[in-house]
This record gives structure tokens, C-alpha cells and sequence, in this order.
């Protein structure tokens, strides 16, 4: 039997939760706001900000003037796709033997890749600072790039392995008995049926090494640093700059929450697969 | 052609002997039934027939030439699975056409026998869908044009309909039959039905942990059962099985009567007992009666309505000449 909701615990449920929902969002919003303000307008009194003030995109063109912008947003997707790329070109085939060809202790391999991500990061980091500081890699994008991949191939691997995992052998089987080589087996099968899987893992993987903090502040200074490091850079002990910081925030995280947006329906699929059938 | 013979075939994973060695002629153009409870072996005895399993020792012969190391694909033989693997990504053109794609068939010859078996079949509207548009017998449906137009030396389906309601099952049993008559070709079906396999088979094969227990026409089995576990997995409801003294009275370990074959009234018979749960089919009664002959309640199968209450003495007669012998083995006594 369906629960029954009365009309007023939905109203109270809907109030509550859109309530919640704004409190989330109003950081995001108030930051959006305060992109549009000059810097004295921003530190007055938030009622003050939001009616007695003027809007201008100033704090943008500063932004742009005193730190390249764009040097940072290439160097922010170079790092994400090149970690992304990297990353599933070995966990493409580790996922793939583990899901199809698994042997004794897969499973402890699996929990093994899964618990260094219970490791807090900066537990490694002097280790691996001193490692980039020794083969020259401190602040440059191969450096970082090899860094993310790693942080995040854990994730992708498991993503990977519950995706294939899903795919019924029996459709192999049957491929295999209508006379699909390996080969065809391979490209005209499994690689389509698997195609919304590894999308979805891209996506999400992309996001995770775009937003990344702690390795990209550590490991760079100038020359590799992506958006992460821009936005910090405005955060400096001569004091904070609210409107500068916001606008740099806002151009940071449009472009990742502009793809976000547009992928949402496969990001959701792939993150949720294994759970619904 | 389509002969299919397996010398000393056998089956291990790891240790454990899953198929002990197996002799086992299919001749072309025969409906044979692999039947037996779950983990018989008989699904593991289909893929071995297929190529999907590698035989641990002993021969698979096809058309008289050993198959044994050829893979699946160059076998001839095609395969309907229980989960129907259709390609989800496909058409259904495309799902049936796959196999005659992989084969390097021409275009146009492709289109002519997806056509001609979507007609057969009757799929020619839903050639566009995807299977995920489909009902389950539409699914079994495409399943099954996949494997006919590779125009194959054998059919080998593993428990095809068991994901399919009653209604349905009933349809697609009439339509694969009907199937065989049509193309003439050797089909061996794998169920753990036994309805399935007596009204579909020229041969069942009873398989029990492995091991074949007979082999015959469904006639030969129902009336001729070698031993008490075919006796008592063919035939519905099951036959009634009783040792004990009443048994020693028949010089055997165990007799075998079939529902049938019993006859319940209210006059004077051989046994005496009282009736218990009653099942009524309309055409028929099935009456559980708890006696002294047997621990366990006889079922007795009657015509029609006899009016009988719950609790109510009774007699019944079994007809002599049905009476099945067992030794203490369990191996029928002729």
C-alpha cells in the first residue's frame, strides 16, 4: 500500500526541504552576487549589498588584468583530461579483466585499490613532494597530471569494474556463438554496451580532478597552476578581496558547472548504475 | 544434418565431477529434452554440446566429425538462452541479422532472411525497436530468429521459457514445436519442467547429478520407468511410491502407483483411509489420502466431482496391472 501524506505534513516536507535546499545554495548565490559588486560595496552590511549598491562586471576585468585567467583555465583542462585520459587507459583494461576474468583474490584487490583512498592525502605529502622536488616535476603539468590520475584511479577502476560487471556474460556467450570473433566481440558488443558506463565515469572523473585542491596549492606556483590555485591566489595575507575572490570563484567553477549542468542525466545514471536495475 | 554424439564426455570444475563420463547419440532431425531437478548437469551438458564449456575428457561428435576443439561459432549449432542475450544496443533487425553479419553475408541476403524469419515469427512490425521495447515473448521471439537464420545443424535451447508466465508458456511451447515440425531440424532443449519435456520431445533424457538415468520416448518413461527417481520425476502429479510390508506383498522394495490408476470409493477396497486436502481442476479431482499402506498421502487422481468431504473414510483400489516394481536399489523389476 502507497503511504498516505496528509496535505499539511507535504506542505511542511516541502517547506522544510526548499528551505534546506536554499541554505545550500545560498553560499554559491551570494557569491555570484558579490562577483557583481566593487570591493567596498562587498564588505558592507548584506541588506546594504543587495539594495543599496550598483552592479559592474569591474572585478572581472581585474581579475583577468592582474592574473591570467585563461593561462589557468588551459592548465586546469589540461590537467583533468590528461588525468582522465591517462587514468582510464589503465583502468580500462583492469576493470575489464577483473569483471570478466576474475581470479582468486580480485576481490581483495578490489578492496585494497579501495582503501588508499581512505588515506588522507596528506599523509603522502612530503614523500611526494620530495619525489617531484628530485625529478624536477614540482610545478609543472605532467607532474600534476600523474598525481590526479593516481588519486583518482581507484575510483575509476571501481566504476569501471560495477559497469562491466553488470554486462550479462550471457550476451558474450551469445555473441560468441553467432560466430563474433574476440575482436567483434570486443568492438561490436561489449564496447557499446559499455559506452554509457565509461562516459559517465569520464564525466565524473573530469569534475573530481578539476575541483582537486590539496595537490594542485602543494605541488605547483605559477607556471602549472589551475584554477583551484587562482581562486587561492585571491585569498592573500594582504587582505581579502571579496568581490575579486567571488568573480574568480564564479569564472573558476562555471565552465565544469556548465558541463555538470548538461550532463547531469548521464553523470546521475552512472553514478546510481549497480543500485536500480 | 544434425547427429550429435557425445563419447565418454565428462565435466569437472576443479575437483568436484560435475558430469562423470557420458555416452549419448542425438539423431538428426530429433526434439530432444535434457530434463532433471536444478543442478542436474543438464545446462552445463548443453554448453559443453555448444563450446561454451571446454570438456574435461571424452568427445563431442558432430556429423560424425569430432567438435570437440572447435570453437563455438564453427560448430553450426545455435543457442537460445534463458535470459534471451539479446544485443540491447541493436534493433531487433539487427539482433537477428548479427550472426549472418559475422558470417560475411551479403546485404541483400541478409535482408532476405531477416525478413523471411521476422514472418515466421511474427516480429515484421517490431523490426525497428529496440529489445527493450519488447514483451518477454517478443524477446524470446527475436531470441529464437537469431538462431533460425543461420539456417543451423542444431538448435540448442537452455531453458527458454522459464522467464515467461504460464499463459505464454503454453503459446511459445505450441509455436517451438511447431517450429521443429516446420524445419525438420535437431533441436536439443534444456527444462526442469517435465510438463515441458513430455509434450515437446521425441526423446527426454532424465539427468540426475550428472548422470543420465534413462533415456526413451515420453510413453516409455511414464509407463516404463527404469527406476524410482524417473518414476517419480515423470508424471503429474507424481507417481505414489510405497515401501515398506506393502511393498514385501508384491515381492519388491518399493511399488510405484500413478494417480490414475487408483480408484477411490466409498465401498470396500484394498486400502483403507481418510481423505485430505482435495484439489479440484474441473475436469479432474486430486484427492491426498492418508492410509495405512503408506507414510506418505497416496494421491489419487478422479473424473469429475465425487463429492467427497474433508476427514472422510475411504477405500482405494489400485489397478494391479499398473502396479511398477522397485528392488531394494530402486532399479525397476520386470
Amino acid at each position: 500500500m502507497a503511504r498516505s501524506v496528509s496535505n499539511r505534513a507535504k506542505a511542511l516536507n516541502t517547506a522544510v526541504a526548499g528551505t534546506l535546499g536554499f541554505l545550500m545554495f545560498f553560499p554559491i548565490l551570494w557569491i555570484i552576487v558579490l562577483s557583481f559588486k566593487t570591493e567596498e560595496d562587498a564588505i558592507r552590511a548584506p541588506l546594504e549589498v543587495l539594495f543599496n549598491s550598483g552592479w559592474t562586471l569591474e572585478s572581472f576585468f581585474t581579475v583577468q588584468e592582474r592574473s591570467d585567467y585563461f593561462k589557468h583555465f588551459s592548465n586546469s583542462v589540461i590537467i583533468s583530461l590528461g588525468s582522465t585520459f591517462l587514468g582510464l587507459l589503465i583502468a580500462v583494461p583492469a576493470a575489464w579483466a577483473m569483471a570478466f576474468v576474475p581470479a582468486k583474490h580480485t576481490k581483495n584487490v578490489l578492496m585494497w585499490m579501495l582503501s588508499t583512498k581512505m588515506l588522507p592525502p596528506v599523509g603522502v605529502l612530503v614523500p611526494i613532494y620530495l619525489i617531484f622536488r628530485d625529478y624536477g616535476l614540482l610545478d609543472t603539468r605532467i607532474g600534476l597530471v600523474f598525481v590526479l590520475m593516481m588519486m583518482n584511479l581507484p575510483i575509476i577502476i571501481w566504476m569501471l569494474y560495477t559497469y562491466f560487471k553488470e554486462i550479462p556474460g550471457e550476451i558474450l556467450e551469445a555473441a560468441r556463438m553467432d560466430g563474433a570473433s574476440l575482436r567483434e566481440e570486443i568492438l561490436y558488443v561489449l564496447t557499446p554496451m559499455a559506452i554509457p558506463g565509461m562516459a559517465s565515469t569520464v564525466l565524473l572523473n573530469i569534475i573530481l580532478a578539476w575541483n582537486e585542491a590539496f595537490w594542485t596549492l602543494n605541488l605547483t606556483a605559477a607556471k602549472a597552476a589551475p584554477l583551484t590555485a587562482f581562486i587561492a591566489s585571491y585569498s592573500s595575507p594582504e587582505g581579502l578581496f571579496y568581490a575579486k575572490l567571488s568573480a574568480a570563484s564564479i569564472m573558476a567553477i562555471a565552465p565544469i558547472l556548465i558541463m555538470g549542468w548538461f550532463s547531469q542525466k548521464q553523470l546521475v545514471r552512472g553514478l546510481t548504475f549497480g543500485a536500480v536495475k | 544434418m544434425g547427429q550429435i554424439q557425445l563419447n565418454q564426455v565428462s565435466k569437472s570444475f576443479g575437483s568436484v565431477e560435475v558430469i562423470p563420463p557420458l555416452d549419448l547419440t542425438i539423431e538428426d532431425g530429433e526434439f530432444v529434452v535434457f530434463v532433471g531437478p536444478s543442478g542436474c548437469g543438464k545446462s552445463t551438458l548443453l554448453r559443453l554440446i555448444a563450446g561454451l564449456e571446454d570438456v574435461t575428457d571424452g568427445h563431442v561428435m558432430i556429423d560424425g566429425d569430432d567438435a570437440t576443439d572447435i570453437v563455438p561459432a564453427k560448430r553450426g549449432l545455435a543457442m537460445v538462452f534463458q535470459s534471451y542475450a539479446l544485443y540491447p544496443h541493436m534493433s531487433v533487425r539487427k539482433n537477428i541479422a548479427f550472426p549472418l553479419r559475422m558470417a560475411g553475408l551479403d546485404k541483400s541476403e541478409q535482408d532476405r532472411r531477416v525478413t523471411e524469419a521476422a514472418r515466421v515469427l511474427n516480429l515484421t512490425d517490431y523490426l525497428e525497436r529496440r529489445p527493450g521495447q519488447l514483451s518477454g515473448g517478443q524477446r524470446q521471439r527475436v531470441a529464437i530468429g537469431r538462431a533460425i537464420v543461420r539456417e543451423p545443424e542444431a538448435f540448442l535451447f537452455d531453458e527458454p521459457l522459464s522467464n515467461l508466465d504460464a499463459a505464454l508458456r503454453v503459446g511459445m511451447r505450441l509455436e517451438i514445436s511447431e517450429l521443429h515440425k516446420r524445419l525438420a531440424t535437431t533441436m536439443i532443449y534444456v527444462t526442469h519442467d517435465q510438463v515441458e519435456a513430455m509434450t515437446m520431445a521425441d526423446k527426454i533424457v532424465v539427468l540426475q547429478a550428472g548422470v543420465i538415468e534413462q533415456v526413451g520416448s515420453p510413453l516409455e518413461l511414464y509407463q516404463r520407468p527404469r527406476n524410482t527417481f524417473v518414476a517419480g520425476f515423470i508424471g503429474s502429479p507424481k507417481m505414489n511410491l510405497i515401501g515398506g510390508s506393502e511393498a514385501a506383498k508384491h515381492d519388491a522394495a518399493t511399488i510405484g502407483i500413478r494417480p490414475e490408476h487408483i480408484e477411490i470409493s466409498e465401498g470396500p477396497g484394498a486400502w483403507e483411509g481418510t481423505v485430505g486436502v482435495s484439489e479440484h481442476l474441473g475436469s479432474d479431482t486430486f484427492f491426498h489420502v492418508q492410509t495405512a499402506a503408506s507414510s506418505e498421502p497416496i494421491t489419487v487422481r478422479a473424473q469429475g466431482e465425487l463429492g467427497l468431504r474433508y476427514g472422510q473414510k475411504v477405500y482405494l483400489s489400485p489397478s494391479m496391472e499398473h502396479l511398477h516394481r522397485f528392488d531394494s536399489k530402486g532399479l525397476r523389476i520386470e
